[in-house]
């Protein structure tokens, strides 16, 4: 079995490009185009050139010694919160950006929820001077006012999306409606592993820089490029994408896939999709997604922004079906509590949807050799008034 | 033969009206569609509502949340069709998009179609090569006809490629855009009827998207066997209510 996606752009069952025929000319041309352009010389260059001036990358893999005393095992962050704009989110527009010049683009729309995306979105617009519109919720344009400033200071238009529930499934549904509307010029930068093939294969393989990077310094820590265990939060999934991807045919890595419980899994107020959704078709791709019995697909809820989406990418599906990753649920307590424990003890504040992934340290042990990385994929800068107001700072 | 390739061989210009069922009220199903087939629409579209219509404008997606909140469900809307043809005799197609199908199960719903006497669908998210390779034996198996759009910028390969595996009518989408975004035709989309009309394709032609009155509908019936309306319909009811349906429909025919 090949966990990657096979050559008509499913992993398992899962993926394709279920688009209205609207869609298709702008589809196929990034499907028949994408890897070519990516296996240009000049386009290698410019994309790694960039990461490392621009983003700040190699991130560094940094032993958390103060967490690994406390857990009894060897834990690593990779510092995916150290680059460009706070996130893992950078490695994937810039990768597009230079796609979408290359195809000749002239116009970028993009979707975002918390914002993340929508920034690095921006970001990467102004470094190459294109045009830049961002769909979102007018419900988190409202919650998420520093990150709406960022992206307008730095020249994008933002669009609220007023439709069906006015947050990130809206956004995206209406930034999948502008290039319905604009075929031809414009190109639109998902912001993770979701959508129609080739995109969650696309994003994956900019976002893949992470686990290239994990090998490589791996082996100059501990000698050798695998762990033994992977841990990465999971909304749509690219940054657990990333992380995974050199590991995911090496049955002896544990990939460990951490969602949003929420407020509890069978709370009704969850974002854990593996537990709570079923196969169907959301953004153009076949996938588990959270829906009614009548194929309606509901609204999740977490406390971090970035993991509040009904849907995860197919790839994680096909992870999740098959059992190579293990998917564990956190509540928001329970994430709110390892972000705080990783202040105290590395001095680091993560972003909430990183918190999530730490908080696996308390649901399953590991041995003392064991060596496990955790992707620390966003720092918590833009989710200080979240912690303030939980924690009643 | 199916009642959309008898309708289709009718020497005239055909309407086709879509609505969504469950919208305004949820009961009005049933009386919207005999007061269309009573003041002359020819064929029309029921749409089952979704939660997310990536290829519907404003209009539409409002229809449809609406529709949801009054309890459209895929349930609900077949036992309101369960005695609809003894009522009317018109062609019938559900426009849907496809999750919806999915969790129904596609031959259960299938068989569901054939059950009440719908004729054929329209799923703008299941795609051309999905449909060939998965589904057409089932569609086939309950004689439904399924309608493929096809957009200005879709290739001459692939225009014939989706005529040779249609056998109703090609939904031809009038400009690259959503539902209800444009009313009027200019000369690009002209050039656009004239030159699908040139290629004589095997299945007529029924434009859609931005026909909203007796003129729009005039210029594109000019080149195509007949001409939808959605967007204008449902604004025309959210407006007026159902009893100016009769008022709708003649403005635009006569």
């Amino acid at each position: 079995m090949t966990y990657n996606i096979d050559d008509k752009g499913y992993y398992g069952e899962f993926g394709g490009a279920y688009i209205p025929e609207m869609l298709y000319p702008n589809v196929e041309e990034l499907r028949q185009n994408y890897l070519k352009v990516m296996a240009e010389p000049s386009f290698k260059k410019e994309f790694d050139q960039l990461l490392k001036d621009y983003v700040g990358r190699p991130s560094p893999l940094y032993f958390a010694k103060r967490l690994s005393d406390k857990y009894k095992t060897k834990i690593y962050l990779k510092r995916e919160d150290l680059n460009h704009t706070g996130a893992h989110k950078v490695n994937n527009t810039i990768g597009q950006i230079l796609m979408a010049q290359r195809l000749g683009k002239k116009r970028i729309i993009a979707e975002t929820g918390a914002g993340q995306h929508g920034v690095a979105t921006a970001t990467v617009c102004a470094l190459m001077g294109l045009e830049c519109i961002v769909y979102m919720g007018e419900i988190d344009i409202a919650r998420q006012a520093p990150n709406v400033a960022r992206m307008k200071m730095l020249g994008a238009t933002v669009i609220p999306a007023t439709s069906g529930s006015k947050t990130l499934k809206d956004a995206t549904n209406e930034a999948i409606r502008d290039w319905i509307n604009n075929p031809v010029d414009t190109h639109y930068i998902i912001g993770s592993v979701v959508g129609p093939h080739p995109y969650p294969d696309m994003v994956a393989r900019f976002q893949a820089v992470v686990s290239e990077e994990i090998q490589w310094q791996l082996k100059e820590k501990e000698g050798k490029t695998t762990p033994d265990y992977v841990i990465a939060c999971v909304g749509g999934g690219s940054n657990a994408a990333g992380s995974y991807y050199h590991y995911l045919e090496d049955t002896n890595v544990n990939l460990i896939a951490v969602e949003a419980a929420g407020k509890g899994v069978h709370s009704g107020e969850s974002a854990a999709t593996s537990a709570l959704g079923k196969e169907g078709i959301i953004h153009g791709s076949k996938t588990l997604l959270m829906q009614t019995d009548d194929g309606q697909i509901t609204e999740p809820y977490s406390i971090s922004a970035g993991l509040d989406y009904p849907g995860v990418g197919p790839m994680h599906a096909h992870l999740y079906k098959s059992g190579r990753a293990e998917f564990i649920s956190v509540t928001d307590n329970e994430a709110m509590t390892s972000g705080l424990e990783l202040c105290k003890l590395e001095g680091i504040i993560p972003a909430i949807e990183s918190s999530h992934a730490f908080a696996v340290l308390n649901k399953k042990t590991f041995k003392e050799d064991d060596i496990v990385v955790i992707n620390l994929s966003g720092r918590g800068d833009k989710d200080l008034d979240t912690y303030i107001k939980h924690f009643d700072l | 033969m199916n009642r959309i390739n008898k309708k289709l061989k009718e020497d005239k210009k055909l309407l086709s009206i879509y609505f969504t069922a469950g919208y305004p009220t949820l009961n009005d199903t049933v009386t919207i569609i005999e007061k269309l087939e009573k003041s002359g629409t020819d064929m029309i579209e029921i749409g089952l509502p979704f939660s997310d219509p990536l290829a519907d404008g404003p209009t539409i997606q409002a229809s449809s949340t609406q529709a949801l909140k009054n309890g459209m469900t895929t349930n609900v809307l077949f036992k309101q069709l369960k005695d609809i043809r003894q009522r009317v005799s018109i062609p019938l197609i559900i426009m849907g998009y496809f999750n919806p199908m999915l969790q129904y199960g596609v031959e259960a719903f299938c068989k569901k179609c054939q059950d009440v006497g719908i004729d054929g669908l329209i799923i703008p998210d299941l795609p051309v090569d999905v449909y060939n390779e998965k589904y057409k034996a089932v569609f086939e198996k309950y004689g439904l006809i399924n309608v493929f759009l096809i957009t200005p910028q879709t290739s001459e390969k692939r225009i014939n490629f989706i005529d040779s595996i249609s056998n109703g009518f090609i939904y031809m989408v009038s400009s690259a855009s959503v539902t209800g975004s444009n009313s009027g035709f200019g000369d690009e989309q002209t050039k656009y009827f004239k030159r699908i009309a040139k290629m004589n394709l095997k299945n007529p032609q029924i434009i859609g998207f931005g026909i909203s009155d007796n003129e729009t509908f005039s210029q594109a019936t000019q080149h195509a066997k007949g001409a939808i309306i959605g967007s204008a319909f449902i604004k025309n009811l959210t407006k007026s209510g159902l009893s100016k349906i009769d008022n709708f429909i003649k403005s635009i025919i006569n």
